[in-house]
């Protein structure tokens, strides 16, 4: 099955110099010369190709669908329920970065996923019987060994080259053949199931790209989100007068009764921001700075007052609390 | 492989085995890592061919043409960023640098095919055509 696919390409392949290159896009006529064939329809790797051969995929691409997914989704939410109430609330630079952001993770994460990583061909037959040749007058110490290997010099240092016995060809140096997509994959990376492509000379740039952007973009979409959050949650604390103390233990909520209100509300959503965020700077009350003196008594001293201040307000507080 | 029923297929099977058994292949050169260089090594096959200069030449210009579209500087970065600003969907309607410089490659290989090799009974094939491994020269 192999070896039958594996000759199928010489045809195409060998066809020497220019005059001799069959048109492709011949007219398919039935019963007479069968339609040429384009080189990725008998490609022997384990790819998928769409679009006439212009988008390539690996074979399994489950994990690719769910990583699209999860962005998409991710992203989708983030688009529906979080920028509309940013942009109006904050600024409208959140929607259109985000917007930038996706678009670039998307269009590096496609270029990844669909591009040839830099693919080697397999030897053409008489290529490698030429090679064959080669290690035949190379020796036998090194002929029918299970790894046949050749050594090269690369700047002063000697590095083995593997022949790779399915593409019939010593694997040029930092090149490896990907058992996933049975390719020889020049400076092969890895092989990626999350972008659902082996990584390699060629994608590897956009691979970083969709790395790093995707980082950027889940670091903006969660600090988004956690503005949200906080945003929210002290607009309507500022708006309706509370403190988060209030808020949480349920002081002035309504539940028994639409007449028990928070008594500190102004009545007006405005005043009470006014009274929250522009009302008058508070003195600060502890004295640091000043001396410590005997306590004889006198009842005008800050210090002596403080508690009987603050107690007031508990005691309603503590009131308050059912 | 050739069937003898149909005479014109036969025909072109033979001229093509032929051709497979009198290639001549010029191997990659990785002395300097795994830019594209081919080696310069005369091959024997060619002694009474070719004069041995004409064809180092050849292979040397090849070189020299691979070491332009390879070369790492100014222009390659500019490249690089203006690609990555665009999210890469500049070369939709941009040629890349190598591109081009393969145009050149092909168009250069044609002329000394036309002017020196097939004088000379010989035929060199474009490396781009074998994954840049190896350039043919057929016999």
């Amino acid at each position: 099955m192999k070896d039958c696919e594996y000759r199928q390409i010489p045809p195409g392949a060998a066809a020497p110099g220019p005059a001799a290159s069959p048109p492709p896009p011949a007219p398919e006529r039935p019963g007479e010369t069968p339609r040429p064939r384009r080189k990725w329809e008998v490609f022997p790797g384990r790819n998928r190709f769409y679009c006439g051969g212009r988008v390539m995929l690996a074979g399994h691409g489950g994990v690719f669908a769910l990583t699209l997914g999860l962005i998409l989704t991710t992203s989708g939410l983030f688009f529906a329920f979080d920028c509309p109430f940013l942009a109006r609330h904050l600024t409208l630079a959140i929607p259109i970065i985000a917007a930038v952001l996706f678009f670039f993770v998307i269009s590096c994460l496609l270029q990844t996923s669909c591009r040839d990583p830099g693919i080697l061909p397999r030897a053409t037959p008489s290529e490698a019987a030429d090679l064959e040749k080669r290690i035949d007058a190379m020796g036998t110490s090194t002929y029918r060994l299970p790894a046949r290997t050749m050594e090269v010099v690369i700047n002063k240092y000697v590095v083995k080259l593997k022949y790779c016995y399915t593409c019939k060809m010593f694997r040029p140096p930092r090149t490896s053949h990907c058992s996933v997509c049975d390719n020889c994959v020049e400076r092969f990376d890895h092989h990626c199931p999350w972008v659902g492509n082996c990584v390699g000379k060629r994608n590897y740039r956009y691979f970083y790209a969709f790395i790093l952007s995707l980082s950027f973009l889940t670091a903006f979409i969660f600090a988004c989100v956690v503005t949200h959050l906080t945003l929210r949650f002290h607009t309507y604390l500022v708006a309706s007068n509370l403190t988060t103390n209030e808020d949480i233990k349920g002081s002035w909520s309504n539940k028994r009764g639409s007449e028990f209100v928070n008594p500190y509300s102004h009545k007006s959503i405005l005043t009470n921001c006014c009274a929250v965020l522009c009302g008058p700077f508070h003195p600060s009350l502890i004295d640091r700075r000043g001396f410590v003196q005997p306590d004889v008594g006198t009842p005008a001293s800050p210090k002596s007052e403080i508690p009987s201040f603050g107690a007031k307000p508990d005691t309603s507080m503590v009131g308050g609390v059912p | 492989m050739a069937s003898p029923g149909d005479t014109v297929h036969s025909l072109q099977e033979l001229r093509r085995s032929a051709s497979l058994a009198t290639k001549v292949f010029v191997q990659r050169d990785y002395s300097d890592g795994t830019t594209c260089q081919f080696q310069t090594k005369f091959p024997p096959e060619l002694e009474s061919r070719i004069e041995r200069q004409l064809f180092e030449e050849t292979v040397k210009t090849l070189n020299g043409f691979y070491a332009e579209a390879e070369k790492i500087g100014g222009s390659s970065y500019l490249e690089g960023c203006l690609a990555c600003a665009t999210a890469y969907f500049i070369f939709l309607c941009m040629e890349t640098h190598y591109e081009k410089v393969l145009k050149k490659i092909s168009k250069y290989i044609q002329e000394q095919n036309e002017k020196i090799y097939a004088p000379r009974g010989l035929l060199l094939t474009d490396p781009l055509e074998r994954g840049m491994r190896v350039h043919a020269v057929l016999l």
